[in-house]
């Protein structure tokens, strides 16, 4: 994913001389064909992430299309209060690209952590749009359609990733049909092929999206019955409340599957994160089949 | 000995803060920038209330939102807003609160009021318009000498000093507000990661005016403002 985020923002640089990139040093030699090129446009502030959200904010009032990018941690977690109000308080929105997504730096530990990310999103009410591609073939359509506005996007890329892409899952897309009234499972980005894997032979329903904001929520009322199943890549629970809200006037029961709140303290590789905190297959197919079952009971 | 040669507005001003403060004393922190203010919009400045939205307008970020009477009080006499806003400061169907928010006040670049966050958005602002080819308008941006305890301040200064940033001044308003103070002066922390500097009487018109416009080819300059101590 991170390989086609660079070469699709090098294109876009040579394309639409609206865009403008800021780097904090991260990803910076990648990109330096594309200082070469346009040094006016591709601004490496060093590291300083603070500052990186400032000048996206001040490019942005002289009515450039800022690109802003480091590690989720260094530019959502740091630089939080540069996103609130350097961006958001003035009344202007950038491209944010994070990569490293919860714990795809397992081996570097706490400090390049950052599972919290789309949370804090949230924090800042309804206006971003958050994209949470599960492929690299979904990153290139969804920073060109990030770039095309003016609104605030962030966009969390990871190492981990599906079998396949579906550029067009920017609403729920059911990918296995149960039958009436089945449980919903909804899997965001990542998620899906554990999610798949773990559900296989369950009559539920599962639906896919990589955009989680705005949460498709008529999808989500058209296809649930009773029973909804939230699986995503960050914090468990980050999309409860909205999934509460939108179906406030419908009997339900909703399970919020993610990454644990507890700071793990374990190194590590991905895989083993993501054994620990029970979003393989099997640590899936364990939650949902109890949660289902204590439905019947 | 302080010089007012500024006088277009000058007389109006007084009566325009009533409005705001009433008949208590000043605040300080409202009035040690009033001076700089009055220098910058009458004569240094090239924006008015028609030019408001124009590319090539200069740029006034003012950071230390805090205490923005003076501010409102300028933005009035120079016609940006209705002098009948200054009477209801942050009431509730007031526009202006006690820190500025551009999409209420027309002419204000940027909402402000958390500290260290000006000089940031001036920097984006600066390399916006040369991205443009915008090359004429200068962007201000001011603060305050305890805003510069703001650590993201200091990632302002040493990327625009170093990148030779040359459209950009900030104005520092020195009024010993610091906790622990600049030992040896503000515009060392400047220089020292290659800005031009000049420091002046903050009441001396003809002391600001110079140096509100003493920048030099491939540098950010700096202008800092010495008011009496906040004390």
């Amino acid at each position: 994913m991170r390989a086609a985020f660079l070469d699709t923002t090098t294109a876009l640089l040579d394309e639409d001389p609206r865009t403008a990139l800021v780097l904090a040093d991260i990803s910076a030699s990648q990109l330096a064909p594309a200082a070469h090129r346009h040094p006016d446009r591709v601004l490496n502030v060093g590291i300083r992430e603070q500052l990186m959200v400032g000048v996206a904010g001040g490019l942005a009032l002289t009515g450039l299309r800022p690109i802003v990018h480091s590690y989720a941690t260094f530019l959502v977690d740091r630089a939080y209060e540069q996103i609130k109000l350097d961006l958001d308080h003035q009344g202007v929105g950038a491209v944010l690209v994070s990569i490293g997504a919860s714990f795809d730096g397992s081996a570097e530990g706490r400090t390049h952590q950052s599972p919290g990310d789309v949370a804090l999103f949230d924090s800042l009410g309804d206006g971003w749009t958050v994209r949470v591609p599960g492929h690299p073939d979904e990153v290139a359509p969804l920073l060109r359609n990030a770039t095309a506005t003016d609104d605030p996007v962030y966009l969390r890329l990871s190492e981990q990733r599906n079998a396949q892409a579906y550029p067009d899952a920017d609403r729920l897309r059911v990918l296995r049909q149960g039958g009436t009234n089945a449980p919903l499972v909804v899997a965001v980005g990542p998620m899906l092929d554990p999610t798949l894997a773990a559900t296989e032979g369950m009559d539920v329903t599962v639906a896919y999206t990589h955009t989680p904001r705005p949460l498709d929520t008529a999808g989500l009322r058209a296809l649930a019955g009773t029973e909804v199943v939230l699986v995503e890549p960050y914090l468990a629970g980050t999309s409860s409340a909205i999934v509460s809200r939108a179906m406030a006037d419908v009997p339900h029961r909703l399970l919020a599957l993610g990454v644990g709140q507890t700071d793990l303290r374990r190194y590590g590789d991905p895989a083993d994160h993501v054994r620990w905190h029970g979003l393989d297959a099997s640590g899936l197919r364990r939650s949902i089949s109890a949660f289902l079952r204590s439905a019947r009971s | 000995m302080t010089t007012a040669l500024t006088t277009e507005t000058g007389s109006r001003l007084p009566g325009l803060l009533r409005r705001l403060t009433g008949d208590e004393k000043h605040a300080p922190s409202a009035h040690s920038t009033i001076d700089v203010l009055q220098v910058l919009y009458d004569r240094v400045l090239r924006i008015t209330p028609e030019t408001a939205g124009d590319p090539e307008r200069n740029r006034f970020l003012l950071s230390k939102g805090h205490g923005p009477a003076a501010y409102y009080a300028v933005l009035a006499a120079h016609g940006f807003i209705p002098d009948a806003w200054l009477d209801d400061l942050a009431g509730p169907e007031s526009r202006l609160g006690h820190h500025p928010d551009r999409l209420l006040v027309p002419g204000v670049e940027i909402g402000s009021g958390s500290l260290g966050h000006g000089l940031g958005l001036a920097v984006g602002t600066a390399l916006g318009l040369r991205a443009q080819g915008l090359l004429t308008p200068r962007v201000y941006v001011l603060l305050g000498d305890a805003e510069l305890d703001e650590g993201s301040n200091h990632e302002a200064i040493a990327y625009a000093g170093a990148t030779g940033l040359e459209n950009l001044t900030a104005v520092v308003v020195d009024n010993s507000s610091a906790t622990h103070g600049w030992s040896g002066g503000i515009a060392g922390r400047f220089t020292v990661n290659g800005w031009t500097a000049d420091t002046v009487d903050g009441r001396d018109h003809t002391g600001l005016y110079a140096a509100l416009t003493g920048h030099r080819p491939r540098r950010p300059h700096l202008v800092v403002a010495r008011v009496e101590s906040k004390g």
